[in-house]
């Protein structure tokens, strides 16, 4: 007598093995969702933004008139800003990570840094916005300039750099630096000349991929009281100032059709700008990236 | 004669040269560190900065308001006048929870699955491409998917629910959701790929199906990872600002119905900004309150999912 009942056995099997499939039938439609909302986001914003995307739409002022509408100002004003934002993040960020991977000794002190930079990162991007408007806006009287706007965005994105720029500083390997000192070189100057110029690809990687998201956002600067309507370009730090994710935003909030369209224009040419930037990250990734 | 004591001379200017300039490398040598802590102590102080001006200026609105109503008053009604105001941070919390509620259903399976897909059944190949299209998914501006919510999804769910609103919970809840997907799939990836082979294979080799080494060993293994991604997941959601601002409307209310228009913490915030309540006004300090509030949902969400990876993390 057969202890195994080979009945039972077949339809149990056939049982479980059309549950896998179905299974894995969901798994690749849910994988598939995500890439088909993709597609579908695109082609709405291409197919709506198409019709005002021109040179002029770049070159002029925002207006009332749809037709004679632009985002000159708010690229200007984007660009101010990030002018601000990319040296203060970067030398912060970068300072910061060397300290932490270089200097720091594990003791609380190091510890208490560390936590508190990822507990910073999950911060919603709206109360940087709360702080900004505080501190640089009325504390130290920058008003609603591009300067108080550029610095807000800069500890908003401090986190991510420091994160990325450590990860970078850590591929280092032990021997680069111990053949350094065995030259007889001392640490600064084994940071400076071995270190830092090994781990460079990694850390403009990391900051140029947390600049475009600074590029992307729009609540803090909102906060911080960047203008809605702007048919000026920055003079200076001082200056009142858009940026492209506010004017989308208010073109966005306008009940007429040909206003969501000029949104989904402006739309395209922030992403391109993104596109472009991601582009620069991965190659330079892939190019000056060495594995030790 | 003469060349020795050039010679000598010129070994002397050197060894001098030599002294000063190490003695410069000392001086570099003992400040840089130095710099390098003032900028470690700059997070610090946005830490700082953040909780001192969020408690001050809730400190200045609680003058005002009292803590009691601003807990338990069911209604947020600030622009009526000073007299007749209302703020009552429940309608705001109902439809920050309300969108996350919604998102979450959203982001939770499609990321759980595509998570699953991408570690146990893609190969290599494929997960090299679909990887990055989800970085793209990722890196997306939440303006673009506001505008997406407002001009797309709503007027689709339209078709389906004739009795949505312009404005309404469902559809920016959904494109939250959309949002979080990237997250939670490459988060909850990272975890199961954790799970090392060895513990797979022993389980295909008893006979088990790849859909039940998902589940009943990859999953279990992973689940404190898995479960941390959620809760990241939901902490994105509560701090999530264009979307529900431009797609779900300024009305705040208690009384949850999806359909209509509601209004997050987050929205109450940008509306306030937008608008021009002077400094030193009651409604422009409840923006600090309401701010408070947000940061310490967020927060408790960051420190429970550090405490859920680090306390139940399986090692291998």
């Amino acid at each position: 007598m057969a202890l195994i009942k080979k009945e039972t056995v077949r339809k149990r099997m056939g049982r479980r093995i059309a549950a896998n499939s179905t299974a894995k039938g969901i798994f690749i439609a849910a994988t598939m969702f995500a890439l088909v909302v993709l597609a579908v986001l695109l082609y709405r914003i291409g197919s709506e933004g198409m019709e005002y995307l021109s040179l002029e739409f770049i070159t002029n002022f925002a207006s009332r008139m749809p037709e004679r509408a632009g985002i000159w100002a708010a690229l200007i004003g984007t660009l101010w800003v990030m002018a601000v934002t990319a040296p203060v993040s970067f030398i912060l960020g970068v300072g910061t990570a060397i300290y932490l991977e270089e200097y720091a000794k594990k003791n609380a002190f190091t510890r208490f840094i560390q936590i508190n930079i990822s507990n910073l990162a999950g911060v919603p991007s709206i109360v940087f916005g709360l702080l900004g408007l505080t501190i640089f806006v009325r504390l130290l009287e920058l008003q609603r300039s591009v300067l108080a706007g550029g610095l807000t965005m800069a500890l908003l994105i401090l986190p991510v750099i420091v994160v990325a720029s450590q990860e970078a500083l850590r591929t280092v390997p032990r021997d680069l630096r111990e053949a350094s000192y065995g030259m007889g070189a001392t640490k600064w100057q084994t940071i400076r000349r071995i270190v830092f110029p090994a781990a460079l690809p990694g850390i403009l990687t990391g900051t140029i991929l947390a600049l475009s998201r600074a590029i992307g956002e729009t609540a803090p600067l909102l906060v911080v009281g960047a203008l809605a309507y702007v048919a000026f370009v920055p003079e200076n730090l001082f200056s009142q100032f858009t940026v492209l994710p506010i004017q989308l935003y208010n073109w966005t909030s306008r009940p007429q059709e040909d206003f969501h369209m000029l949104a989904a224009s402006g739309i395209i040419v922030l992403l391109i700008i993104l596109l472009i930037m991601n582009s620069i990250a991965v190659y330079i990734r892939n190019k000056f990236h060495k594995r030790f | 004669m003469d060349g020795n004591r050039n010679n000598s001379s010129s070994i002397r200017q050197m060894i001098k040269d030599n002294k000063s300039k190490r003695s410069r490398s000392a001086l570099t040598e003992k400040t840089m560190p130095k710099l390098f802590l003032a900028c470690a102590i700059i997070s610090i102080l946005t830490t700082v900065g953040i909780v001192f001006t969020l408690l001050a200026e809730t400190f200045t609105f609680f003058e005002r308001v009292s803590i009691v109503e601003f807990v338990t008053n069911k209604h947020w009604f600030p622009f009526t006048g000073e007299e007749h105001a209302d703020y009552g941070i429940i309608a705001l919390v109902a439809g920050t929870l309300t969108v996350t509620a919604i998102a979450m259903a959203v982001a939770i399976p499609v990321g759980l699955a595509a998570a699953i897909y991408l570690s146990e059944y893609a190969s290599a190949k494929t997960r090299k491409i679909i990887k990055p299209i989800l970085e793209v998914l990722a890196g997306v501006p939440t303006i673009v998917y506001g505008f997406f919510a407002l001009t797309f999804v709503t007027p689709l769910l339209k078709e389906f629910i004739p009795t949505l609103k312009i404005f309404n919970a469902l559809s920016p809840g959904i494109v939250v959701g959309i949002m979080i997907i990237p997250m939670i799939a490459s988060l909850s990836e990272d975890a199961m790929n954790a799970v090392p082979n060895s513990m797979r294979e022993g389980a295909l080799a008893l006979g088990a199906t790849k859909f039940e080494v998902a589940i009943k060993v990859v999953l279990p293994a992973a689940l404190s990872g898995v479960i941390a991604s959620f809760v990241l997941g939901i902490s994105r959601a509560i701090g999530e600002t264009m979307i529900v601002t431009i797609a779900g409307g300024s009305r705040p209310t208690s009384d949850i119905n999806v359909t209509e228009s509601i209004q997050t913490m987050t929205a109450y915030i940008v509306q306030v900004s937008q608008g021009d309540a002077g400094f030193g006004t009651t409604i422009y300090y409840s923006i600090y309150a309401v701010g408070m509030t947000l940061f310490l949902f967020t927060l408790i969400m960051n420190l429970l999912a550090q405490f859920i990876s680090r306390r139940f993390r399986e090692e291998y």
